[in-house]
């Protein structure tokens, strides 16, 4: 079953939390809604799930308008941040409750109920209450019950947010596994990019109730559409320099003066000649696209070593000229001291150009 | 280096400390009870006594008991007038949690424009002393035939207890994860399940809290109850303050008898329900 949304939009008051947003999400797709806090990401899924009306606009759930429709009547399972698991049943009627409203016998309660236990492994659970649990085995449970029913399609709040790094870790890989297996259409609210990145077939960002651009995962990652996305994914952030466009040494070659005087010279998208020389542009480069020199390149900065964060198998160095700090991840074994006089190469290729309306200059 | 204490072990010193301070409080009551026991000349002696023999004549008294005017022994109207503080406590208490939980229930979660300024009226009802609408109260009582009667005075109490129980109420019901009801209405439920099946029973340590507060006011309640109830409906403390005085002065083992078993009930209720209610009481208190 297909999602579909047609100029979705949410108004609390003089607030407008989901603006017109348009949203297709395919049958045993998954979905991720990506955004910072107040973006309006969890008020859509809850459109869809019909707890909260649309002001304006439709949610189609296979091609059926459904605003009208009660939570209820619209088959669709929630996950919910808290989890939400009733405080009062244990874990077996926890998973039995949504099925009390199918009409099936005890038997057949029972066999389901069974089924999903041995999927998520929560045999030795079943009988204790939710505040008996931890989080790891509320977060199973929660899922548990969600695709206990059979719903056409799954929606899921934060699924992850309340676990530590390492449950976080291995749920990620359990709720894929469990998408996977039952191919439904999936949306995924998080603020987390690595979930999104791990979990998703698509991924949309969303910033102040707007859709900033929808994308595989691969795509968000290397060619994000403007600015917002584009210092949104990725960690360490993507370094963002406002720069002029001076000149074309080539057809995709292009120079640019970078705030204090610097110049650069780089390969660039062809479409960049589209620009007139004088404009204003933001280039962004990914801290990994970023090499430390010690002689002057004309592809590359000047600047002074700031301060250096070991990562591990990485080192991530903050270099700053006095006007822009900019992040460079390099492999551990490269040698850095901090106060160290460097030039930072930008790997060919590696530059996204913004215009000034903040959208990407790409062919 | 300073070691965090264990919880749960108080030194001898504190324990010491709080069985003093719980026997000042409860010394009143301890007074009361074995007064109950005592005979008339026991009862009366100076210094108070607190060995004796004691008698269960008190006890007999309250409800068989002669008098100067009738002569021989005759049954009393008491156990009329514990089936009434039974009766009418217990009801209007019941229906004004009934009515409450209801109406915290909507506040809680449909507010109405100027929701707070509703619950703020409410909430005035119980501000001013009660004595001071005695007098408009006591004649429409008497203007409607609802003075001396059980549901005139159940009206009253329930009325009285609406506003605490709303109050208390919502706040538990604010205390709730409205996820949880999200879950349910997207697992089939409807408004009435999400109510019945899904928020109430989180709640009920609260209305056992409420419940047991609204008891007590009510029991003890004796200045509406002396006005407006009649010879049929009277409660035990104005039963209670009936015997004081009379014919050979105020028998105190008697009056110590009727508030030691008028003690019982109330003691009942909070026993048995002594753990919802230190749920009830310390709700909210712990981090979801």
């Amino acid at each position: 079953m297909t999602i579909a949304l047609q100029k979705l939009t949410k108004r609390f008051g003089a607030l407008t939390a989901v603006d017109a947003i348009d949203l297709e999400i395919g049958d045993g797709e998954v979905l991720c809604l990506l955004g910072p806090s107040g973006c309006g990401k969890t008020t859509t899924l809850r459109m869809i799930a019909g707890l909260e009306w649309a002001t304006s606009g439709d949610v189609l759930l296979a091609g059926k308008r459904v605003n009208d429709l009660a939570p209820r009547d619209r088959n669709v399972a929630m996950s919910f941040q808290f989890y939400a698991l009733y405080p009062s049943l244990t874990v077996a009627e926890n998973l039995a409750y949504p099925l009390y409203g199918e009409g099936l016998g005890a038997a057949q309660i029972r066999t389901k109920v069974e089924q999903v236990a041995r999927v998520l492994q929560l045999g030795p659970i079943m009988e204790r209450k939710p505040g008996e649990l931890a989080e790891g085995e509320k977060q199973r449970v929660a899922v548990g019950r969600s695709i206990i029913r059979e719903p056409n399609c799954f929606l899921f709040d934060e699924p992850l947010s309340r676990l530590d790094v390492q449950l976080r870790e291995e749920m990620r890989g359990e709720i894929k596994e469990v998408l996977q297996g039952l191919r439904r259409a999936t949306v995924i609210v998080t603020h987390d990019q690595l979930e999104a990145l791990t979990m998703a077939d698509r991924i949309a960002v969303m910033r102040a109730g707007v859709i900033e651009q929808v994308a595989t995962p691969h795509d968000i990652f290397q060619k994000p559409e403007n600015l917002f996305v584009a210092g949104f994914i990725g960690t360490p952030a993507m370094n963002l320099i406002p720069a002029e466009l001076t000149g074309f040494a080539a057809d995709n070659v292009a120079s640019f003066a970078v705030e204090g005087g610097q110049s650069l010279t780089i390969e660039v998208d062809p479409a960049v000649a589209r620009l007139a020389p004088g404009a204003k542009v933001t280039l962004g480069v990914r801290p990994r696209n970023l090499e430390v020199v010690h002689e002057d390149v004309p592809d590359g900065l000047s600047s002074v070593i700031d301060m250096i964060e070991p990562m591990g198998a990485e080192t991530l160095a903050h270099l700053n000229d006095g006007r822009h700090d900019i992040r460079v991840v390099t492999d551990w074994r490269t040698p850095l001291v901090e106060r160290d006089q460097v030039h930072v190469r930008f790997l060919p290729g590696s530059v996204h150009v913004f215009d000034a309306d903040e959208k990407v200059v790409r062919a | 280096m300073a070691r965090p204490r264990e919880i749960g072990k108080a030194g001898w010193g504190w324990t010491l400390f709080s069985g003093l301070v719980s026997l000042v409080y409860f010394f009143p009551v301890l007074w009361i009870v074995l007064t109950a026991f005592k005979t008339r000349t026991d009862a009366l002696a100076v210094p108070a006594k607190f060995f004796f023999t004691p008698t269960l004549q008190n006890f007999i008294n309250v409800f068989y008991r002669s008098s100067i005017t009738a002569g021989a022994s005759q049954a009393t109207e008491f156990p009329l007038y514990f089936f009434n503080s039974i009766f009418v406590s217990g009801t209007s208490v019941a229906l004004a949690i009934v009515l409450g939980t209801l109406a915290a229930y909507a506040f809680s979660r449909y507010p109405l424009r100027g929701n707070d300024t509703y619950l703020f009226i409410i909430l005035t009802t119980r501000m001013m002393p009660p004595i001071v609408v005695i007098i408009p109260i006591f004649l429409m009582f008497r203007l409607t035939g609802l003075s001396g009667t059980y549901w005139g005075i159940i009206l009253l109490y329930t009325a009285f207890n609406i506003p605490f129980s709303i109050w208390l109420v919502k706040s538990f019901f604010d205390e709730l994860n409205p996820e949880i009801e999200d879950a349910a209405r997207m697992d089939g439920a409807n408004e009435r399940r999400v109510f019945f099946g899904v928020c109430l029973p989180q709640v009920l340590a609260g209305l056992a809290a409420t419940f047991v507060f609204g008891l007590i006011l009510t029991w003890n309640e004796f200045l509406f109850a002396l006005l407006l109830t009649g010879v049929e409906t009277r409660t035990v403390p104005v039963a209670m303050a009936r015997t004081m005085g009379g014919e050979v002065g105020v028998d105190y083992g008697l009056l110590a008898a009727i508030v030691t078993l008028f003690l019982v009930p109330i003691f009942i209720v909070t026993y048995l329900l002594q753990n919802q209610l230190l749920r009830g009481v310390t709700f909210g208190t712990v981090k979801k």
